[in-house]
């Protein structure tokens, strides 16, 4: 590797990183823009033209506000808990292939994505994703607080159900392309046609689809599985205890999250950066059809946040054993079959 | 006890109603009134900031007989009465008002005052924005009572109420819901074809 591409790799997590990080603040003003919609309101339309500066001014207010600590909370940990947990959402992006065409960099060309295309990208973004729940149970136990740690309790049980499910539902993609690279998935589906159409995994995979997008619900502790921040049972959850920037910290982890498992959604059901009936697309349209794809998903998950209320937390539990795990076992057996004898390999 | 299949079908399905229902929301109309732009407008009777009149000669109508302040539910009228002399006639009658204090963060704008007084002196009129930056500015003397209503609050904003005026005054409807109700009144109409007139 030369020093070329160091730099340009540095130069292009920077780019995505804070590219990413607006996108964190759009999305928190474009969910209450979105929320109020859907309960005949207008929301935040006050700050700059139709509230867009509203971010700036939340930010604003976050870092004005005392930094304060409680005095039974356990320090180290407790200051700790939200750079992990934002540490690890932003480090999902790494593996995200947003654009299918190489980057060029002052003229050094790396490959797609933030990092080198990884042979086990997948494993690598479902972990990573994982881990953000270490900062979730270690601000609420760090916290000292019954409401935080019953949070943490009930996002550590919630993220290890979940996962479960989440990982079955992208394992017929993972089988279908035999690969877990993220770059070798986004273009797996042109290598199965169905009748001569070669259509995103989605269509594949429908259960499969519908289970991965509940379960990223759960993931990205969203409603109707935002248990680990029940307001109304738990005060904030694991992030009772916290104020100004680093409750802001946990927040940007949560909408990291949200926006992560949305590139991963696109990346296997969505069929990456490819546009229907337009095989060619240039460098320009494949970033743009990635975010498309990825805003129809953020679109979804506010409406479903807009529509469904939380659900009791044993019904929570049975859900995600009960139904989502068999189903998607299923889904991964019919799969399995496809791929023996071979249906629709071109 | 239904089956799991049944439980599922009817799971999703109340599911579809519910995003249907939601998505029927996001694309029609809000009913948000942006409000320092907008100020809804109030009944005439609404019953706002109390106004003290005058005859139409001069004399102050009010005749310091203490009968709102004992009908007042949150005592929060003060009167002291004073004889009127030849010399110094402030009102129509025998004595008049020489205090009249209205505490206004106490009064829950009942109207109590407005039926007690014998005279019609003292009214509820419509303006409603009353907040203030202190306590003490919240004590409304007589002579706040006697004059008309400032048309700025302490930070400059406007602060006249807009009352409804006759056109309006049929309609019960409050306006958020005026869109709604003839929607429906013309579905109605669409289907009940007898109804016509």
């Amino acid at each position: 590797m030369t020093i070329g591409e160091v730099i340009g790799l540095f130069l292009k997590a920077f780019i995505i990183a804070n590219v990413v990080m607006v996108v964190f603040a759009m999305m928190t003003w474009i969910e209450r823009r979105l929320l109020s919609f859907f309960q005949y309101r207008l929301g935040p339309n006050r700050v700059g033209p139709f509230g867009i500066l509203q971010p700036i001014a939340d930010l604003m207010k976050l870092i004005r506000k005392e930094n304060f600590r409680p005095n039974s909370v356990s320090a180290v940990m407790h200051l700790v808990a939200p750079i992990v947990t934002l540490f690890f959402a932003l480090a999902v992006f790494s593996v995200i292939p947003f654009g299918d065409q190489d980057w060029n960099l002052f003229g050094w060309h790396t490959p797609p994505g933030m990092a080198p295309d990884l042979p086990v990208g997948v494993i690598f973004a479902i972990a990573l994703s994982g881990l953000g729940g270490y900062g979730v149970i270690v601000g609420g136990w760090a916290s000292n607080s019954k409401y935080a740690l019953l949070g943490a309790l009930r996002a550590c049980a919630q993220l290890i159900s979940y996962e479960v499910a989440l990982t079955l539902s992208l394992l017929p993609i993972i089988m279908m392309t035999q690969s877990l690279s993220m770059a070798q998935i986004a273009d797996g589906h042109a290598a199965w046609s169905m009748g001569g159409w070669h259509p995103w995994f989605i269509v594949w995979a429908p259960v499969g689809f519908v289970i991965f997008l509940l379960s990223a619900l759960a993931e990205a502790n969203r409603a109707p599985f935002d248990h680990a921040e029940a307001e109304q049972e738990l005060v904030g959850g694991f992030h009772t205890e916290y104020g100004g920037l680093r409750y802001a910290a946990f927040a940007n982890a949560e909408y990291l999250h949200l926006l992560a498992i949305s590139a991963i959604g696109v990346t296997f059901f969505l069929g990456g950066t490819s546009i229907p009936w337009m095989p060619d697309a240039n460098a320009g349209l494949d970033l743009l059809s990635f975010f498309v794809k990825m805003a129809i998903f953020l679109f979804l998950f506010i409406w479903i946040r807009a529509t469904v209320p939380r659900l009791r937390y044993d019904r929570l539990m049975r859900f995600g054993w009960k139904a989502l795990l068999p189903l998607a076992t299923l889904q991964v057996l019919a799969t399995a079959f496809i791929v023996v004898k071979g249906w629709g390999h071109a | 006890m239904s089956s799991p299949v049944a439980g599922t079908f009817r799971g999703i399905k109340n599911t579809g109603v519910g995003l249907a229902t939601t998505l029927r929301a996001f694309l029609g109309r809000n009913i948000t009134e942006q409000y320092p732009e907008y100020k809804h407008p109030v009944m005439p009777r609404f019953r706002g900031r109390h106004k003290l009149h005058l005859h139409a000669n001069g004399l102050e109508k009010c005749v310091g007989c203490s009968l709102c302040a004992a009908a007042c539910p949150s005592d929060c009228i003060r009167v002291v009465a004073a004889e009127n002399t030849p010399e110094h006639r402030v009102s129509a009658g025998e004595r008049y008002a020489q205090v009249y204090e209205i505490n206004m963060s106490r009064c829950i704008f009942c109207g109590y005052c407005e039926m007690a007084c014998p005279f019609d002196a003292i009214t509820l009129g419509n303006d409603w924005e009353l907040a203030d930056l202190n306590r003490d500015q919240m004590i409304y003397t007589k002579d706040m009572l006697l004059a008309d209503p400032p048309t700025r609050d302490a930070v400059g904003m406007d602060r006249r109420a807009v009352t409804r005026q006759d056109a309006d005054l049929d309609s019960p409807i409050p306006v958020w819901l005026e869109e709604t109700v003839a929607r429906e009144r013309a579905q109605r109409s669409a289907t009940d074809r007898s109804a016509k007139r």
